[in-house]
């Protein structure tokens, strides 16, 4: 583009555009889920690809999906040679998965050639070539206008031939071939040691390898796919888990590392209108992921229950992935608290994926989930108990970390139980999901006075205030009801010992109201006394008032007669004055 | 397997031989011609042989387990045995065929050693 404006150059330009072209490599859906993503779109169109791996890994299946997916989905005939199995048992081996391979031949979709090679029934005598090998590739190619070839397993005819020289100048010429006739080819080659394949094929087809692997870790297996090399493209790099089952072969790629996921907006209602109110917003951010950790017995899957149900009632898809009963069985204790999780099973809106965790290593049960989630599109994914996968711990760790961002990136509101108490997952190692927990519910059995209360509280809940409260919970036909704990000076109880303190407290408030009563009626009555002395005082008082006039007017009238008399005895003595 | 000694293809033991070529290269020629040598002068003209251009045949060649070029076939007696290559080396061939042969030197006395097995000499 930037050598256009100069004219001169223009032949330079020309030549510069193809390669650019080129970059973009040509490529053919395989079909199979994950793989075209981490391969960014497939394998090389018109080349020979290596698919290698040890025996059982899933090689013919690898290169039978390629195959019916390019008839039934893309458009493209296949023909499958096999020097290994016959045709019937190929047919018969693929029937689980689904594919009619029968049907597809009939439709001249497919066509499936048995090549046998079997050292005991070849002599070999001087110069051959394997013009044979090709006339029959090729008439089986033209005849229903193949453009998707497999060869499986190719090598076999190292031990058919002993003329290697020949065999290996025949295959560098069979691939060629393939390639000038455009074809899209899966060779599968058997894992050799110290190389990938026996013979060393990845010398020959050098566009696109994939590695297989089946893995025994803790006599559990996993199975593994890698990319090893894909020549002018850019492909994921690492070892993706992939499962092989009724529903085909699935690629999952599950290492995304980055953390900047949109956020889903809203609040979701945990169905528990108490436990909404001990959260500010009245529920949980939708999309965050909730941990709810308690001992066995606490009412974890019940408290499930009663999201799940409450987001079916909005009409969200939900998904429960359970490792310790089948759906069918908590289906029938939820409907012990008045949940019929049964009808949202009915009405599509809620599927169990029950498995025991011992069925599948990490890997795989994040890859099944994977595959899962993103075939339903939950909007609630219940993960009952997160603490029954278990593995080394730091594959465990990943494992979580990858579920959990999975799940965000996804928008998908996550609620994982524990059992153990203190958000760890494993025993004796310090691996906590805690911290990628965005908000959690411990639930406590309290135990006192013989008897257990259920107890919950929220420990965190990320961006949002929230109760600090121990609250007790009850489960009745009627579902979880939240009970305000006793909190007061004899600490927090709970249960019968609430009831008792309870009771207890009426009396005493009672027994001080009485006393109270008493007291005010003892202090009206000496109010009522004193008042009465008051009284009585004061009537002496007047009497006393009284005398005191009375012995007044005495004096004075003792005076007066007094005077008088003194007058008296003086005019009677001196006369007249 | 003693399937050499039964004559499971039929009247007096007949031999019938199928040889794959891949067109009319120098290797194909040179094949047909080991064949036909062969037949004359070791199994006395007992033997019927058909040539099958895979080219042309490639369904037969198929159905024949035919992966190089030229293959013989041993058709019968059974069971069928394959022999990879131009057929250059008489001695192979016969030994990989297992085939009843009339003795190297004397190419005119017939029928001496069918009771005998290949691997005799």
């Amino acid at each position: 583009m930037a050598s256009e404006p100069l004219a001169s150059e223009s032949s330079v330009s020309d030549d510069a555009s193809p390669p650019e072209r080129a970059a973009v490599l040509p490529k053919v859906a395989t079909g199979i889920d994950g793989f075209d993503a981490i391969t960014f779109g497939g394998l090389p169109k018109g080349r020979p690809s290596l698919v290698c791996g040890a025996a059982g890994c899933g090689k013919t299946l690898f290169a039978t999906t390629f195959l019916v997916n390019g008839a039934t989905r893309f458009d493209e005939p296949g023909v499958f040679m096999s020097f290994e199995e016959r045709a019937e048992d190929l047919v018969a081996n693929v029937a689980s998965l689904g594919y009619d391979l029968d049907g597809l031949v009939a439709q001249g979709k497919l066509a499936i050639d048995h090549v046998r090679v079997e050292r005991s029934e070849i002599e070999e005598t001087g110069e051959y070539d394997l013009e044979g090998l090709f006339i029959r590739l090729g008439f089986a190619v033209d005849s229903i206008g193949a453009k998707r070839v497999v060869l499986d397993t190719i090598e076999t005819l190292f031990a058919g031939f002993s003329d290697e020289t020949v065999l290996r100048a025949e295959l560098r010429r069979l691939f060629g071939w393939i390639k000038d006739r455009g074809l899209t080819a899966i060779i599968t080659g058997e894992r050799g040691d110290g190389q990938l394949t026996r013979q060393g094929m990845e010398e020959y087809v050098s566009d696109c390898v994939v590695l297989l692997d089946n893995r025994v870790e803790d006599q559990i297996t996993t199975r593994r796919l890698r990319v090893v090399k894909y020549r002018g493209s850019a492909h994921g790099t690492n070892e993706y888990p992939f499962l092989i089952d009724a529903e085909g072969i699935s690629v999952l790629p599950v290492t995304s590392a980055d953390l900047d996921y949109r956020i889903a907006e809203g609040f979701i209602s945990t169905g528990i209108p108490g436990l909404d109110a001990m959260l500010d917003p009245g529920g949980f951010h939708r999309g965050t992921s909730i941990l709810i950790s308690g001992e066995a017995g606490t009412g974890k899957t019940m408290i499930t229950a009663s999201m799940i149900d409450a987001a079916c009632a909005r009409a969200e898809r939900c998904m429960a992935f359970v490792f310790e009963e089948s759906g069918d069985q908590i289906t029938r204790n939820a409907r012990s608290i008045g949940l019929d999780l049964a009808r949202h099973v009915e009405s599509g809106l809620l599927r169990f994926e029950a498995a025991r965790p011992s069925l599948y290593g990490l890997e795989m049960h994040l890859a099944r989930m994977h595959r899962d989630i993103d075939r339903f599109d939950p909007a609630l994914v219940v993960i009952d108990p997160l603490s029954a996968l278990r593995g080394p711990p730091a594959e465990l760790q990943a494992t979580m970390v990858r579920m959990i961002d999975m799940l965000k990136s996804r928008g998908i509101t996550a609620v994982f139980t524990s059992l153990r108490e203190d958000g760890e997952i494993d025993q004796g190692s310090a691996i906590g999901v805690s911290s990628l927990m965005d908000a959690w519910i411990k639930l406590l059995n309290v135990e006192a006075n013989g008897e257990r209360a259920r107890t919950l509280y929220v420990i965190k809940a990320r961006g949002m205030r929230h109760s600090n409260q121990l609250r007790e919970f009850t489960m009745s036909s009627e579902g979880i009801a939240l009970v305000d704990a006793y909190i007061g000076p004899a600490g927090v109880l709970t249960g019968t010992a609430r009831v008792v303190q309870e009771a207890a407290e009426a009396a005493a408030a009672l027994r001080r109201a009485q006393e109270s009563r008493r007291r005010q009626r003892e202090a009206v009555r000496r109010r009522q006394s004193l008042e009465r002395q008051i009284d009585e005082l004061r009537a002496n008082l007047e009497a006393v008032e009284e005398e005191e006039a009375v012995l007044l007017s005495e004096d004075e009238m003792r005076e007066a007669v007094l005077a008088s008399e003194r007058r008296t005895l003086a005019t009677r003595r001196g006369g007249t004055k | 397997m003693s399937g050499g000694a039964i004559p499971g293809g039929g009247a007096g033991g007949r031999t019938r031989l199928r040889l794959y070529v891949a067109g009319t290269s120098p290797r194909s020629t040179r094949s047909i011609e080991s064949v036909r040598r062969l037949c004359e002068h070791r199994l006395g003209g007992a033997c019927d042989l058909e040539v099958v251009d895979i080219y042309q045949q490639s369904a037969l060649a198929g159905a024949d387990g035919v992966v190089a070029a030229p293959t013989l076939v041993r058709l019968s007696p059974l069971p069928a045995r394959r022999i990879a290559g131009d057929l250059s080396d008489e001695r192979r061939v016969i030994d990989g065929l297992g085939l009843d042969v009339l003795p190297m030197d004397s190419g005119a006395a017939p029928r001496e050693a069918v009771g005998g097995g290949a691997g005799e000499h």
